[in-house]
């Protein structure tokens, strides 16, 4: 069963990676966009990203060089990650219930990383991790781990009450929305049930993310611990496949979209690249696009509908 | 108002609006408009439209889209609305707004919370068919049964919706009831973006249903590409106008005013927004003024579309905006200038400046500014000589979203007030947090049947408000006030929106844009460049 169990965690490790960059992937490969920034743009100077200002508001403005402010990006992308900034400020009541949530994850992201780090020291330098260290890594990942669990159990909850209570919310969600949030919480419920209840001489979670990297398959895992282990590995493999992957669409929404004030100049990489999508046949049906599938977008744009009267 | 709306019942196939609002729904306004029983009533829809057209949405009727006669016609129009919408997710067909979309559709989480963002939603006390998300929700929900190909889990997953003429019409005319002011998008926490779904939508049915507000298309873009200009005014038209315009302006100055014509190798050529030439003379004429003044080498151009701005294929048309940025920068290409500026037309700075930057290439990709930070220069350069006692009255300023949210012109024209107003008072929220005036995404210039009712009950609802309490401490009718509008479709708004309301009566509220409050300033001209008057 310790095999089985192995096996599903890498799996679903694999699932996750996998998925994540077909998203990611997806998205960096669909075509360069038309402009569509919405300001504030925080990467502008710092004077103008105060009244949301551009580069627009300077005369000549091609002739300057363009700067491009990543601090201003990270001051604005650091309280909006860890602290869901936007949410505080346009949807407090919502807020409460998605920090508790998200923060829990975060810790919970933390504590994988403690216990990974822990487990790989274990191998590496078991004689460090014997004088002391391995015990601050059992506190560590104990603390982030409670703390992350309860929060996300609570946070999930809480998100259903209000998917269920408030009518704004009740009518666009599906069965689908419940689902997720009820897995977040069952998964860690049964985990933190699990752990809690493994007895003196059941392994820790660093012991048997060792025995995970060793393929240790003496360790055995109580069955009520080893169904919260399975259910964390499946749910990690389930969110990329959702909408729940947002933490990459949000990149691609505030990079490549919201932000992207990026100027074509005349022979520059921009050019080139719309050059590309200027080949692309278009389709469309409608008389005065006049796209028959073997014109180029260049010939749609250069074409006057106007000029020949609307068929 | 009808009750609890349901993302399924845009099928409905009873033949009724999905919803009816009375002015009671609205949300109250201040001041002298305070009593709903002061809203004016709506004028209901004929008899007639409703049997020739759909009307399925609300008590109005924006696009006119014909009753199909039989129901195979029906069944030909959905086949042709899903063929539309599987050619929206390819690049092929969409890749100038495919990314942002493919982001929209597949991460809204659905929260709300853009919803009190958006002045539709708050102006009709939260009526559910305005709520932002609402057409997203149908729009993904179509997605992913018919361009994802999602089964049952799908379903399960992202909701389910049957697909029939009805939802296809309703989504018509819902895709009008969206200002594309994108103050929804700013407040999502994912950046997903619902302005854009109103975008697309309104792209899948032009550009493979060939169906549009006629005032945009036929009476717009078409009528641009025709003649020059969607006015109607040929060149011809447009110089004889500019010439007489001249002349008024010297009378009325005192000084000399000529518009140059296709000058070749002007530093800068002014694009108009030609409405402007039509509906407030006054405008272009106090940027020759100015622009003569400071000896700025500049230029009209009377070439096709080159002294007409607009751009409306930037609502709901990619193709159409392509061709008319194309013939703007082909003007200046034409005369071999430094740099094209825009008028006081918010649209024109974005669809030139912003949405048509990856469009223009090589030489076409002529330096674009806006007209607001050449002002600002000129205003603080001192080449002027300005005298801000002739502007002694209370004025505020509304934020163009085109100009402002979505490019980032935010300080140029607020410095300029700054110095030449001395009781500048600002709307809140302004700025990039601004609202709408709610004649943005063509609502302006589209009048048809009873739309202009949605249009200053609805859309431009909490405008009003704004502009209300921005002049709240002196609304005695003995002060005239000035609403400054740097934006073409944002005047023709305000002028239809005022008036309705009888505010130019009632409070001496009268609109104008930015160049006419330089030229009053102006200690060379004649006093009383702005006239206080009705226009």
């Amino acid at each position: 069963m310790t095999l089985l169990l192995y096996l599903t965690i890498y799996a679903a490790a694999s699932v996750f990676a996998c998925a994540c960059l077909f998203r990611i992937l997806r998205y960096a490969r669909t075509p360069i966009h038309l402009r569509w920034e919405l300001y504030p743009v925080p990467h502008e100077e710092r004077e103008r990203v105060k009244h949301g200002g551009s580069y627009f508001e300077t005369s000549n403005w091609w002739k300057a060089p363009r700067r491009v402010s990543l601090l201003g990006e990270l001051r604005f992308m650091i309280p909006e990650m860890l602290f869901l900034k936007g949410l505080w400020e346009f949807n407090r009541k919502l807020w409460y219930r998605s920090f508790a949530f998200h923060f829990g994850l975060y810790l919970l992201i933390g504590t994988i990383g403690f216990v990974a780090a822990g487990a790989l020291l274990s191998v590496l330098a078991p004689n460090w991790m014997a004088a002391g260290w391995g015990r601050f890594f059992q506190i560590l990942y104990g603390i982030t781990g409670a703390a992350g669990s309860l929060l996300v159990i609570l946070g999930s909850l809480a998100l259903a009450r209000h998917r269920l209570r408030d009518p704004s919310l009740r009518i666009y969600t599906t069965a689908g929305d419940l689902f997720n949030l009820a897995f977040f919480s069952v998964a860690l419920l049964v985990f933190s049930a699990g752990y809690i209840s493994r007895g003196p001489s059941a392994p820790d979670l660093l012991a048997f993310a060792k025995g995970l990297i060793t393929f240790d398959r003496n360790l055995e895992l109580p069955l009520p611990l080893a169904a919260g282990v399975l259910l964390i590995a499946l749910l990690a493999a389930y969110v990329p496949l959702t909408h729940m992957s947002h933490f990459i669409a949000k990149f691609f929404t505030y990079h490549s979209v919201r932000w992207d004030d990026a100027p074509s100049r005349r022979g520059g990489k921009l050019e080139a690249r719309m050059a590309e999508y200027l080949t692309y046949r278009p389709t469309w049906s409608a008389a005065h696009l006049a796209a028959d599938g073997r014109k180029t977008w260049a010939d749609v744009a250069a074409h006057n509908p106007a000029q020949e009267g609307r068929k | 108002m009808s009750g609890k709306i349901k993302p399924g019942d845009m099928a409905r196939t009873d033949g009724r609006p999905l919803l009816h609002l009375e002015n009671s729904d609205l949300m109250a306004l201040p001041g002298p408009l305070a009593d709903p029983a002061c809203d004016p009533a709506w004028t209901p829809l004929t008899a007639q439209i409703r049997e020739n057209y759909e009307c399925l949405v609300d008590d109005t009727c924006a696009v006119n889209v014909p009753r199909p006669k039989t129901r195979q016609e029906e069944k030909n129009l959905v086949i042709s609305f899903l063929s539309g919408l599987e050619k929206l997710f390819t690049k092929e067909n969409n890749w100038t707004f495919l990314q942002p979309l493919l982001l929209t559709m597949e991460h809204c989480a659905r929260c709300q919370t853009c919803s009190q963002s958006c002045h539709i939603f708050e102006a009709t006390g939260g009526s559910e068919i305005y709520r932002p998300t609402y057409r997203s929700e149908i729009l993904r929900r179509l997605y992913f049964k018919f361009v994802k190909k999602g089964g049952l889990v799908s379903a399960w997953q992202h909701g389910d919706i049957q697909i029939n003429w009805p939802l296809i019409a309703r989504l018509i005319e819902l895709a009008y009831r969206c200002n594309l002011c994108r103050r929804c998008a700013q407040t999502c926490p994912i950046g997903a973006d619902n302005g854009l779904v109103a975008h697309e939508l309104r792209k899948l049915f032009s550009q493979e249903m060939g169906i549009a507000p006629k005032e945009l298309h036929d009476r717009g873009s078409m009528l641009q590409l025709k003649v020059g200009s969607s006015t109607g005014m040929n060149s011809i038209v447009a110089k004889d106008n500019i010439r007489f315009i001249d002349e008024e302006m010297t009378e009325k100055t005192g000084i000399t005013v000529e518009t140059p014509w296709n000058v070749e190798g002007a530093d800068v050529l002014l694009i108009h927004n030609a409405g402007e030439i039509l509906a407030w003379p006054e405008n272009p004429g106090a940027f020759a003024v100015i622009l003569n003044a400071a000896g700025i080498s500049w230029t009209l151009s009377s070439d096709l579309a080159g002294y007409d701005s607009i751009n409306y294929g930037l609502w709901y048309d990619d193709a159409q905006f392509a061709r008319v940025a194309i013939k703007h920068a082909e003007a200046a290409r034409k005369l071999r200038v430094k740099k094209i500026v825009l008028g006081e037309c918010g649209h024109a700075h974005k669809s030139l400046s912003v949405v048509a930057d990856r469009i223009l290439s090589g030489d076409l990709n002529i330096p674009r500014e806006s007209s607001m930070t050449l002002l600002r220069d000129i205003v603080m350069s001192g080449r002027l000589r300005l005298d801000p006692s002739r502007n002694d009255f209370p004025v505020t300023l509304h934020d163009p979203c085109n100009m402002v949210r979505l490019m980032g012109v935010v300080e140029p024209q607020r410095e300029i007030v700054r110095k030449i107003c001395p009781r500048f008072r600002e709307m809140e929220p302004h700025g990039v947090d601004n609202y709408c005036c709610g004649g943005g995404s063509g609502f302006a210039i589209m009048s048809g049947n009873n739309f202009p009712d949605w249009r200053f009950h609805v859309s431009g609802r909490k405008k009003l408000e704004q502009i209300l309490q921005a002049f709240a401490d002196c609304s005695d009718p003995a002060i005239p006030k000035y609403l400054c509008a740097p934006c073409s479709n944002c005047k023709g708004q305000f002028r239809d929106l005022l008036a309705y309301y009888d505010l130019w009566e009632k409070q001496r509220i009268l609109y104008g844009g930015l160049a006419e409050l330089i030229v009053n300033a102006m200690v060379e001209v004649k006093t009383g460049f702005i006239e206080w008057e009705w226009h």
